[in-house]
């Protein structure tokens, strides 16, 4: 039986959580205080994600970047990826929240939406 | 002079809180007086995710949070004034504010909010030794330019102080191409959130040297290189433990000071401890009638809590200004933190103007395992919650109920303490 400890990031009550693994099966989840914890241990143990958060290029906005974020979490191997992506894309003024900015990042079948209110000038 | 029911001052995430609770008790003129160019204050420049979750159930990055307090000011239709300095704040509640447009003027509030946020302590105040070069910024002030302006203000970083803003931008600043060498705490334990040390520094493999500071700063233009060293149990370097690590900008992320100026200058009582005005159960300083609630009144990790802490304090304004904030009959009860914890906010309680519950928060001293939080009545212990953990970093709380202290009408004193058992 192996024993993983785990901080969990579901919120930042940052509960500690021990997950009881056999042969990758996942046994037990202690020490989560909610549903989040017991979901993001038995997720981070076998397949990690993050949700990324950047900003994107923005033209003819009364600001001179858009924040923006993974709609949902993605795979923590593809956060490199995804920020080239984001790195890649041009907006145009003006931007709402929940706006798409890159579609279907990486074939992760998540989109990148805008998380700021940018007004065209 | 123009007339305002409540003033606040600060329309970051304390004011707009503060704002929409006294709008929805029924206050009809109300004014957002804020210096930056656009409401939202600090989240703005957090674009991270992990907001919310206590206030909206949900995880929102820090702009998505401000905003939904922005739409509900903006639908009310509470005045606001952006470019706008508050200059002084007199005792009788006279706001003297000047901008751009309308120069300088002033404000006869019936009741005034304070929540002018906090500040990152500069280097100046940190005796940081070495030469004075560029390329040394405050975290948060790197974090404006990345994530505001959309600079990079190096690519070779060194990090002192793991403040949660520090942690962040060692992600950030990583996820955008820099190479972020180390992290140096100068406590034996970090500042910052444990989901900010796994998420942002031990995903990217970025070291972190507690119980480190810096010992030298190199570059006469600009920043080369800065030196590590451990330090002993009194903070004081050792020698022969020094690393040099060549790098072209420092973070500095070593803690945050609420900027009370403004109440200082009023005849707001402070606090030694949290820098903050010493306020009542209904968040109110020793001047009647002025309130104070979010980071200038103590420094707080959530900004959920800050939320509601506004909530309040716009609640217990509009009581003021309608006269239903009853004179308090009969003496406060003084709140006492002490053996681990180290202030309480509020530090007083009348019982005949506190709602049915009221939250004390307070921050513990040192980090504390499977220690207990006691509160004790006069000298009876009337609660004793086992915490598996507990650090500077993360604020508690207990919360105490009216008709428990109403039972006991002789009550003087409450004190909260850390127990081992």
């Amino acid at each position: 039986m192996e024993k993983r400890e785990l901080t969990c990031i579901g919120c930042p009550m940052g509960c500690q959580i021990t997950v009881e693994l056999d042969k990758a099966e996942v046994v037990s989840v202690t020490g989560n205080t909610c549903a989040i914890g017991d979901k993001y241990a038995r997720n981070e143990v076998t397949h990690p994600e993050r949700t990324v958060t950047s900003t994107a290029v923005i033209l003819g906005g009364d600001k001179p970047r858009v924040s923006v974020k993974t709609k949902s979490n993605i795979p923590k191997d593809k956060i490199y990826e995804v920020m080239k992506e984001i790195d890649a894309a041009v907006m145009q003024a003006p931007v709402h929240i929940g706006d798409v900015v890159v579609k279907n990042v990486c074939g992760t079948g998540v989109d990148v939406v805008a998380t700021r209110e940018v007004a065209a000038v | 002079m123009t007339n305002y029911d409540i003033v606040i001052v600060g329309g970051g995430p304390a004011g707009l809180a503060a704002a929409v609770s006294a709008r929805k008790a029924g206050v009809e003129k109300i004014l957002i007086l804020e210096r930056d160019k656009e409401l939202g204050g600090i989240l703005n420049q957090c674009i991270h995710n992990g907001f919310g979750l206590h206030t909206f159930k949900e995880e929102l990055t820090g702009p998505e949070y401000a905003y939904r307090f922005i739409e509900q000011v903006l639908d009310a239709k509470i005045e606001y004034k952006l470019n706008t300095m508050v200059m002084d704040i007199s005792e009788d509640r006279v706001v003297t504010a000047m901008s751009r447009e309308d120069g300088m003027y002033q404000i006869k509030a019936g009741a005034v909010i304070l929540a002018m946020g906090c500040r990152e302590r500069p280097r100046g105040a940190l005796n940081i030794p070495g030469y004075r070069p560029a390329g040394i910024f405050s975290a948060g002030t790197a974090q404006r330019l990345v994530n505001i302006e959309g600079y990079m203000p190096g690519r070779e970083v060194v990090i002192l102080g793991s403040g949660d803003i520090g942690l962040i931008m060692a992600r950030r600043m990583t996820l955008e191409g820099a190479k972020v060498k180390v992290v140096a705490e100068l406590m034996p334990y970090s500042g910052g959130l444990k989901r900010n040390i796994v998420q942002c520094l031990d995903d990217f493999n970025i070291p972190l040297k507690l119980s480190h500071t810096v010992v030298d700063i190199e570059g006469k233009e600009h920043l080369t290189a800065v030196t590590i060293a451990a330090v002993d149990n009194k903070g004081k370097p050792i020698p022969g433990t020094e690393e040099r690590y060549t790098c072209d900008t420092l973070l500095l992320s070593c803690g945050l000071i609420p900027e009370n100026e403004l109440s200082r200058n009023a005849g707001v009582e402070m606090s030694n401890i949290t820098s903050g005005p010493i306020v009542n159960e209904s968040l109110e300083t020793n001047i009647p009638g002025v309130f104070a609630c979010g980071n200038v009144l103590h420094v707080h990790d959530l900004v959920d809590y800050v939320s509601e802490e506004a909530t309040r304090a716009g609640e217990n304004a509009a009581k003021f200004i309608n006269g239903q904030l009853k004179e308090s009959n009969g003496e406060d009860i003084e709140i006492i933190a002490t053996e681990g914890a180290r202030y309480t906010v509020p530090s007083t309680i009348n019982v005949d103007r506190m709602d049915d519950k009221l939250t004390v928060r307070f921050r513990v001293g040192a980090v504390f395992k499977n220690s207990y939080v006691s509160v004790y009545f006069d000298d009876e212990r009337v609660m004793h919650n086992k915490k598996r953990i507990m650090a500077p970093g993360e604020m508690e709380q207990v919360i105490l109920l009216k008709d428990k202290l109403a039972a006991k009408p002789d009550l003087k004193k409450i004190t909260v303490k850390i127990e081992a058992e």
